[in-house]
């Protein structure tokens, strides 16, 4: 019942969401100066910052140490970009949701294509990277697609519940802020986690219970490493992942309507 | 029994709004169990039908409802009690400063507006050249909203409700849109919409005038409640009456 419904409200309103995102990222490229050349410099420049806190302070690298972070990196800010950007989505769009009747997820959408778009241009740069460094690839390379299609699915699962909650607390923001960077550092963008010498359980549990980080170390895994991911695992996460997003929707549809009344 | 068909069934409908709501952590921490609801009903249990094709005008004073009603019939809001049938109709909301995208152009939120009111992005396109023609914003069109005036703003908005057509039209105090030749021009133009017989319209305003002017019926509400419905040369009279 209520999964026919989100299909069909998806399917009505992707083309909202797809030219919402379209035409902001394109105002954004019209407001400021340097353009669209922000869409490769913002990465560029963090895997300098977190190179440079990686190799001269840690003084410990991995192998092809560039496209490492790059992965870790791009793959990061997409899942933080968008689940912080959630909490605040209902109130910054005020204007719109008291005027017309949208399924509130679908701002989720409009941001998931923002920031995915954002994440396709970083990718491009590892790619980059990887021709310079002339990495070996083989056919582990596919495994890509699930894990970004599991990395999709647990972005918009954790974003819709903040969504929600991002409408009636006002302090939630700050808590995901704090959440967040603390998963940042846990999550391995710029180490390796398995080679830190963490005791276990902690080194397992830091890799294998945190979703972001697992997604990443796969996909340095399938990307660099010419080794195939821990599928079993991944199944495990890509059904977390539905069931997040599955509550997260029902959530929607059962309160969204007094969202107005709130904000 | 008449065989009416009607656009809108509204059937004992009740809003309140939960003040006090938004909430911080820290008073949710320290007040775990009491949770202090103050509940305020703006709309307390009111039926009414609209038959297809008419123009019925809410009237009441400020803080009645009226606005409230009409964003629960826009889909805005959940009825908190009760129902509300449209029969499937399409519906869009007409009022002062229409939710744009600050940092988009006018054609963006032109188009955007239009998708999220059920049309497909080519029908937009299609109407797009009347849209800004008759909103008379030349070269601003392509420039941020964040950069028009007021006047722009509502011009903007209305035309883009006016020229984009739909089944039931709900109009939130709009009928004073821009400068004195806008003015005209939009009140002409609202009078050759809600005049097609297909379509069903509801008015909020507080100028008698223009409910004498163009309205059928009116449903007068006072304090969230129906205080009486008929027709518009009944209803007035004692309304102006009651508020004199």
């Amino acid at each position: 019942m209520s999964l026919k419904r989100f299909i069909n409200d998806s399917k009505k309103y992707w083309e909202v969401a797809r030219y919402s995102a379209k035409s902001s990222l394109k105002s954004e490229v019209a407001n400021s100066h340097l353009s669209w050349l922000w869409w490769i410099l913002d990465p560029l420049l963090f895997m300098l910052v977190y190179s440079f806190i990686a190799l001269i302070v840690f003084g410990r690298g991995e192998k092809y140490f560039a496209a490492f972070v790059f992965i870790g990196l791009s793959s990061w800010t997409f899942f933080s970009k968008t689940v912080r950007q959630s909490v605040r989505l209902v109130s910054q769009n005020s204007s719109i949701v008291s005027k017309v009747y949208l399924p509130k997820y679908v701002l989720v959408y409009s941001q998931m294509c923002v920031n995915g778009f954002k994440m396709l241009v970083s990718y491009v740069l590892v790619v980059g990277v990887m021709v310079i460094y002339r990495v070996p690839i083989s056919f582990n390379i596919l495994y890509v697609i699930p894990l970004f299609l599991t990395l999709l699915v647990m972005t918009f699962g954790v974003s819709t519940i903040m969504l929600h909650f991002g409408v009636f607390i006002d302090d939630l923001y700050n808590i995901v802020n704090v959440l967040l960077k603390l998963l940042f550092y846990l999550s391995g963008v710029f180490y390796n986690i398995a080679n830190k010498n963490i005791p276990e359980p902690y080194s397992s549990l830091l890799l294998k219970g945190n979703p972001v980080a697992f997604i990443m170390n796969e996909l340095r895994k399938c990307m660099i490493y010419s080794t195939t991911p821990n599928l079993r695992l991944l199944g495990i996460w890509f059904v977390v992942g539905i069931i997040l997003s599955m509550v997260g929707v029902k959530i929607i549809y059962k309160y969204e309507n007094s969202y107005v009344k709130v904000v | 029994m008449e065989s009416k068909e009607y656009a809108i069934e509204v059937d004992d409908l009740k809003i309140r709004y939960r003040c006090l709501n938004k909430i911080s952590l820290k008073d949710s921490l320290l007040s775990l169990r009491k949770s202090r609801v103050e509940t305020f009903e703006a709309v307390k249990g009111i039926s009414f039908k609209v038959p297809k094709g008419e123009i019925m005008g809410i009237i009441g004073k400020n803080g009645s409802g009226k606005s409230t009603l009409l964003r629960a019939l826009a889909g805005i809001f959940a009825a908190d009690e009760g129902t509300i049938d449209l029969h499937g109709h399409s519906v869009s909301l007409l009022s002062i400063g229409v939710g744009f995208q600050k940092k988009l152009t006018g054609r963006e939120n032109i188009l955007l507006s239009g998708m999220l009111l059920g049309f497909s992005e080519a029908a937009v396109r299609r109407k797009m050249d009347e849209i800004i023609t008759f909103s008379e914003l030349g070269d601003f069109i392509d420039r941020p909203v964040k950069t028009y005036s007021s006047g722009m703003h509502s011009k903007l908005a209305f035309s883009i409700t006016a020229i984009l057509e739909t089944e039931i039209m709900l109009i939130d105090e709009v009928l004073s849109v821009g400068d004195a030749k806008f003015k005209k021009k939009s009140f002409k133009k609202m009078k050759q919409l809600i005049s097609n017989k297909e379509r069903t319209v509801i008015i909020v305003s507080h100028n008698s005038e223009t409910i004498k002017k163009l309205c059928d019926s009116v449903l007068w509400i006072h304090d969230g409640r129906i205080k009486m419905q008929g027709k518009t040369e009944e209803v007035l009279p004692e309304y102006e009456m009651f508020m004199d």
